[in-house]
C-alpha cells in the first residue's frame, strides 16, 4: 500500500514541478543556483583531469612531429607578418571610412570574456552545454556566445559561476540572419537530423532578385531580437526554391566546429531592444522554452521551429 | 543511513559522469545513458521503492542542470525505476541477462518517450530517422556499458546489504 502512495505522490510532485516551471522561472532559479554551486566545481575538476590525461598521451605522439611543424610554422609566421602589415594598412583605411559613414558604433569591438565548456547536456537530443563563467564575470541571460570564428549560441541560464548555453545547432534554436552581401533576410534553424552533416537549416530566405548564391556569407541580422548584428554564422552550402516560389531554403555550413568546441567567448553586451507589447509577451514565454511542447512559440525568434521546410524528404 | 548516503553519492557521481566523461567517450556523437543503468539496476536489485527514488533523483538532477522544465525527466526516470522494480522478485542477482534485457527495453522506451514529448510535439515527424540515428545507437551503447557497470553496481549493493544485515544483527 505504502509503495503505491509513494509512486503517486512523487508523480504528482513531478507534474507540479513541470507546472511551476511553466508558470515562472523565478521560483526554481534559487534551487538551480544552489545545486550549480555544488556540482560545477566537480565537473570542472573532472574535465581538467580528462584533458590532463589526454595531454599526457599526446606528449609522446607529438614530440617527433613537433620539430617539423616548428619549421613550417616559422615560415608561416614570416608569411603572416607580411600579410598582417598589409591588413593593418587596410584596417586603418577602413576605420577612416567608417568614421566617415558613422558606422563605427555598429561594428565596434565588443567586450568579451573567455570561458571553458565543462559539461554537456546528459542526453543525445539537445545541444546545450555549461560554461565555467557566470554572473560573477558579468554574464547575463541572452548574451551571445561566439568562438574565434563565429556564432556559437546564446546564454539561457546563469548562475554565480556557471552558465548554460544553447548552441545554434540545437533543434530548438533559430536565429534571424541575413546574407551579408545582399542583406536578404532569412532564418537559421538547428536540426537534429543534420547532425551528421554538421549543417544548419536555412529557411525563409527572401531573395526576389536571385542574387544570393551558394557560398555566400550569412551573418546575424540587425532585426534580430537577441543576437547582435553582423556576427558571422556560416556559408550557404545548398539553396533551393521553396514550393511557394517566394522564398528559398537550403543548408548552411557553420564556421564553428561544434564537435571540437572547448573554449568560447561570451560577448558582454546585450542587444538593446525596446520591447513592444507583443515582444513583452514573447519575453515572458521564454520561460517555457527548453524543449517542452512548443506549440505556442512558433513565431518566436530564438525558439521558433520551422517545420522542416528547409528539407523535404 | 549509510545506505542513503551511498545512494545519493552514487547518483551524484553518475549524473556528473554523464555530463562530462560520457561526452568524451561518445561514438558518432551518441552517448551511453548511465542514469538508466543506475535506475534500472537499483529497481531490479532493491525493488520498486528504491528504483522509484533513484530514478526520481537522477531525473531531477539532470533536469535542474540542463532543462528549463523541471520535473519532466524526473517523471520519466521515476516511472522507469518503479516499473523495473516489478522484476525484483523474479530475478536472480548474479544473472546478467535480465538486467541487460530490461535496461535495453527501458532505454528504448525512454528514447521513444523523449522523442514523443520533445520532438513529435514540435512537428518533427520523421520517427524512423530518430529511431535509427539516436535511439537505437544509444540503446546499443548503453547495453555495452551495462556489461561493465552492472557488476560494479551489483558489488556495491551487496556490500550495502551486508552492512545493513550486520547492523540489524547488532540491534537484535
Amino acid at each position: 500500500m505504502r509503495k503505491t502512495t509513494n509512486e503517486n505522490a512523487l508523480s504528482l510532485v513531478c507534474v507540479l514541478l513541470i507546472g511551476i516551471s511553466f508558470l515562472g522561472e523565478g521560483l526554481i532559479s534559487p534551487v538551480k543556483q544552489v545545486s550549480g554551486f555544488v556540482i560545477t566545481p566537480i565537473q570542472k575538476g573532472i574535465n581538467g583531469l580528462g584533458s590532463w590525461l589526454s595531454g599526457l598521451a599526446d606528449n609522446f605522439e607529438d614530440a617527433v612531429s613537433l620539430r617539423e611543424e616548428n619549421a613550417q610554422l616559422k615560415e608561416r609566421v614570416d608569411q603572416l607578418t607580411v600579410e598582417n602589415t598589409q591588413l593593418i594598412q587596410n584596417k586603418e583605411e577602413l576605420d577612416r571610412l567608417r568614421e566617415l559613414f558613422e558606422l563605427d558604433q555598429q561594428y565596434e569591438d565588443y567586450e568579451k570574456v573567455g570561458a571553458r565548456i565543462i559539461a554537456k547536456e546528459s542526453g543525445n537530443w539537445f545541444q546545450i552545454f555549461t560554461i565555467d563563467k557566470g554572473s560573477k564575470d558579468g554574464i547575463k541571460k541572452d548574451m551571445n556566445v561566439i568562438s574565434g570564428s563565429g556564432l556559437v549560441g546564446i546564454v539561457t541560464e546563469v548562475g554565480s559561476s556557471w552558465a548554460t548555453v544553447r548552441s545554434i545547432i540545437d533543434d530548438n534554436s533559430s536565429v534571424s540572419a541575413m546574407v551579408s552581401n545582399t542583406s536578404d533576410q532569412c532564418m537559421i534553424a538547428g536540426d537534429l537530423r543534420l547532425l551528421d552533416e554538421g549543417a544548419l537549416n536555412l529557411v525563409k530566405l527572401t531573395d526576389s532578385d536571385n542574387k544570393v548564391h551558394v557560398g555566400d556569407k550569412v551573418v546575424t541580422s540587425y532585426i534580430s531580437e537577441k543576437f547582435l548584428p553582423g556576427i558571422l554564422i556560416g556559408y550557404i552550402s545548398e539553396l533551393n526554391n521553396d514550393s511557394n516560389n517566394m522564398t528559398k531554403s537550403g543548408l548552411l555550413t557553420p564556421v564553428v566546429d561544434f564537435r571540437h568546441l572547448q573554449e568560447v567567448l561570451v560577448i558582454l553586451e546585450l542587444k538593446e531592444y525596446i520591447p513592444s507589447d507583443t515582444a513583452a509577451i514573447l519575453e515572458e514565454e521564454e520561460g517555457l522554452s527548453g524543449g517542452g511542447s512548443g506549440n505556442g512559440k512558433a513565431e518566436k525568434e530564438t525558439e521558433a521551429a520551422p517545420d522542416g521546410e528547409g528539407r523535404t524528404e | 543511513m549509510k545506505r542513503k548516503t551511498t545512494m545519493i553519492l552514487l547518483i551524484l557521481v553518475c549524473t556528473i559522469l554523464q555530463s562530462t566523461v560520457c561526452e568524451m567517450i561518445a561514438v558518432g556523437q551518441i552517448k551511453p545513458n548511465l542514469l538508466i543503468i543506475l535506475t534500472v539496476s537499483f529497481g531490479l536489485m532493491r525493488g520498486r521503492r528504491d528504483g522509484l527514488m533513484t530514478g526520481f533523483l537522477c531525473g531531477l538532477i539532470s533536469d535542474i542542470f540542463f532543462e528549463s522544465i523541471i520535473g519532466f525527466h524526473a517523471l520519466l526516470y521515476l516511472w522507469i525505476g518503479y516499473y523495473s522494480g516489478y522484476f525484483y522478485r523474479i530475478f536472480y542477482d548474479d544473472d546478467i541477462k535480465t538486467p541487460l534485457l530490461l535496461i535495453s527495453v527501458c532505454d528504448l522506451v525512454y528514447g521513444i518517450l523523449q522523442y514523443g514529448f520533445l520532438f513529435l510535439m514540435r512537428g518533427r515527424i520523421h520517427f524512423f530517422y530518430y529511431l535509427g540515428r539516436i535511439i537505437m545507437p544509444e540503446v546499443v551503447y548503453t547495453l555495452l556499458l551495462t556489461i561493465v557497470c552492472y557488476r560494479i553496481l551489483y558489488q556495491i549493493n551487496r556490500q550495502l546489504s551486508l552492512t545493513d544485515k550486520r547492523s540489524v544483527d547488532r540491534i537484535v
